[in-house]
């Protein structure tokens, strides 16, 4: 049967009148009443909802893929009026008076936003285990984490409660929950997308991206919030194309890059010969695909976890208990307003976080830490550019594993790092990226990374679209044809 | 290796403060994060650019035309105490030096 929960099914049912934005929201939010309990995925809902939905029907124009269709935004992603905590304490009551560009964006184009989802605080984090709320569960299988930080993006659209969600991206947070639940995640290029009115994280790597069901529907929302921004001065000049237009054409004679590292020592055999099995599907649609190396990639990790922390530890200078946020009581002076709030406020992977960056940065530490891992992220970008010489696109895996156990990794920082070997040198490299869903190990499902040149996101979704009609996975999701 | 003592120092530098206990706890898990960098050492960097960007946009301009588009009690909404628009704060002096 075909999934109902699709922007694309729920368009075309809006277009022809079969439903309306009203019907739509009342369906989603009777899913999220029945799922959620157990899911947790949503931290807020919309209580202007049910306004923005009429609004749409009143005004009756669904020529717009998303006019209509309820979407969940990562909650660290400001949304005027409606309570945004990037799942830390110290923003627990924090109300936006602003909405990020992506939010306005999503509005002009009609979404209704249901409500805010679940991530580890600040986004930081492998397995919404770190978010000061709740704890998510994954979609398939609720002992096992869904994933991070996006996690709460990835498990309501896997679980069917919205069809498409944004999450963020500064690591791996949108691509690795995706693979963990089975969905289609897509970091875009570093520019592609404005940061105004997200909650910073690591400004040189964070970006916005999709979480959905169908590689047409991240095509279509990624349509929706792409493109330069005055208010983000790192957003790109690059002309944005219509990232639909390469969906449904051949990928014969596309050549397509398989790294040795990213299955090599660390990677699951079994997650490895699902990769595989993608080659020779991708063999058999036209492709070439051909063994490459990116030299550099297990200085990945150490680089990134210097870098991210780094920019972090400035970023998250600014929650210091005066302006806004969680301000610690009964404080003796100035100096104890910052320390106590701070200390009070944040859990403790942000702290350990904080503590690293702040450590590399200091006297002494800058040139053997933060540079030395700004010089190794050069020589991770430029083993991609040598590889996109010749080719179009890179797959690999997206994960190691498929997803562990909740409370399995959490006491463990460094075994938590390094679940993220594989997503990272994207980050670093500020190249676009998705994850597909891939088949299936042990019942849980598997990841395939596309990795593509600067700004070609079409390529990325070409390919995509290519397995995905040339498998099933979509109708094997919790909840999607009901 | 780093010490309890540096640990400290950093914890001061950010702005944080932990038990002793958690200083014990901080100063392995960032030992052994540190040892994990530390591979870095094994690259050859000699001559190699720093990137701190993946952007390639430098010196981002724009006319500096001045609007007013926030309210000044809206920017007050997530004040947690003010007096008018003034923002309350504890007495900068150390209460114990009263």
């Amino acid at each position: 049967m075909a999934d109902k929960l699709t922007i694309t099914a729920m368009h075309a049912a809006l277009a022809a009148k079969q439903t309306s934005a009203q019907a739509l929201l009342a369906a989603a939010n009777a899913r999220i009443e029945a799922k959620d309990g157990k899911l947790q995925a949503f931290l807020t809902l919309n209580p202007q909802a049910q306004a923005q939905a009429e609004a749409v029907d009143q005004a009756g124009d669904f020529s717009q893929p998303l006019a209509g269709v309820p979407v969940a935004v990562k909650d660290n992603i400001v949304t005027k009026g409606l309570t945004t905590t990037a799942a830390s304490k110290i923003l627990e009551h924090f109300e936006p008076i602003y909405d990020a560009t992506v939010v306005e964006k999503l509005n002009a184009a009609g979404a209704v936003t249901v409500g805010k989802v679940n991530l580890d605080e600040f986004a930081m984090g492998s397995s919404t285990e770190n978010s000061a709320f709740k704890v998510t569960k994954n979609a398939w299988d609720d002992s096992r984490v869904p994933g991070g930080s996006s996690g709460g993006s990835a498990a309501a659209v896997a679980a069917g409660e919205v069809p498409v969600a944004l999450g963020t991206d500064t690591g791996g947070s949108i691509r690795q929950p995706a693979a963990f639940n089975g969905v289609i995640g897509i970091k875009p290029t570093y520019g592609r997308v404005s940061r105004w009115g997200v909650i910073a994280f690591a400004s040189s790597l964070d970006q916005v991206g999709v979480l959905s069901r169908t590689v047409t529907d991240a095509a279509l929302t990624l349509n929706v919030i792409a493109g330069h921004d005055d208010k983000d001065a790192t957003t790109s000049p690059e002309p944005v194309p219509d990232f639909t237009a390469k969906i449904g054409k051949s990928i014969a004679g596309m050549k397509i890059a398989l790294p040795a590292e990213y299955l090599g020592e660390g990677v699951d055999p079994q997650v490895a010969a699902r990769i595989q099995a993608a080659a020779d599907q991708f063999r058999a649609l036209g492709a070439t695909v051909e063994t490459v190396s990116l030299p550099h990639t297990k200085y990945a990790v150490p680089a990134y976890y210097i870098i991210a922390s780094s920019e972090a530890s400035s970023n998250l200078q600014r929650f210091d208990g005066i302006r806004y946020g969680f301000r610690a009581q009964d404080v003796k002076n100035l100096t104890d307003v910052y320390v106590r709030s701070r200390s009070e406020g944040f859990g403790p992977e942000v702290k350990r976080r904080i503590m690293l960056g702040t450590f590399s940065l200091s006297a002494g530490f800058y040139d053997a830490y933060f540079k030395k891992a700004a010089q190794v992220r050069t020589l991770i970008t430029r083993d991609f550019e040598k590889v996109f010489e010749d080719y179009d696109l890179i797959m690999g895996p997206t994960t190691p594993t498929v997803a562990f156990k909740i409370g399995d990794k959490v006491t463990d920082p460094l075994t938590m790092y390094m679940n993220d070997i594989l997503t990272i040198p994207v980050n670093l490299a500020g190249l676009p990226a998705a994850s597909i869903p891939a088949g299936f190990v042990s019942d849980m499902p598997v990841g395939l990374q596309l990795i593509g040149k600067p700004f070609e996101e079409t390529t990325i979704f070409q390919a995509a679209d290519a397995f995905e009609a040339a498998n099933d996975y979509l109708a094997q999701l919790p909840g999607g044809a009901e | 290796m780093i010490t309890k003592e540096s640990v400290a120092h950093v914890a001061e530098l950010s702005r944080l403060s932990f038990s002793d206990a958690e200083l014990t706890q901080y100063t392995a898990q960032l030992g052994e994060i540190l040892n994990m960098v530390e591979q870095l050492e094994e690259v050859d960097t000699t001559g190699v650019p720093a990137t701190t960007q993946s952007i390639h946009l430098h010196n981002v301009m724009r006319e500096d035309v001045p609007h007013n588009d926030t309210k000044v009690e809206d920017l007050f909404k997530n004040v947690p105490t003010a007096k008018g628009t003034l923002i309350q704060v504890p007495a900068i002096i150390d209460k114990e030096e009263d």
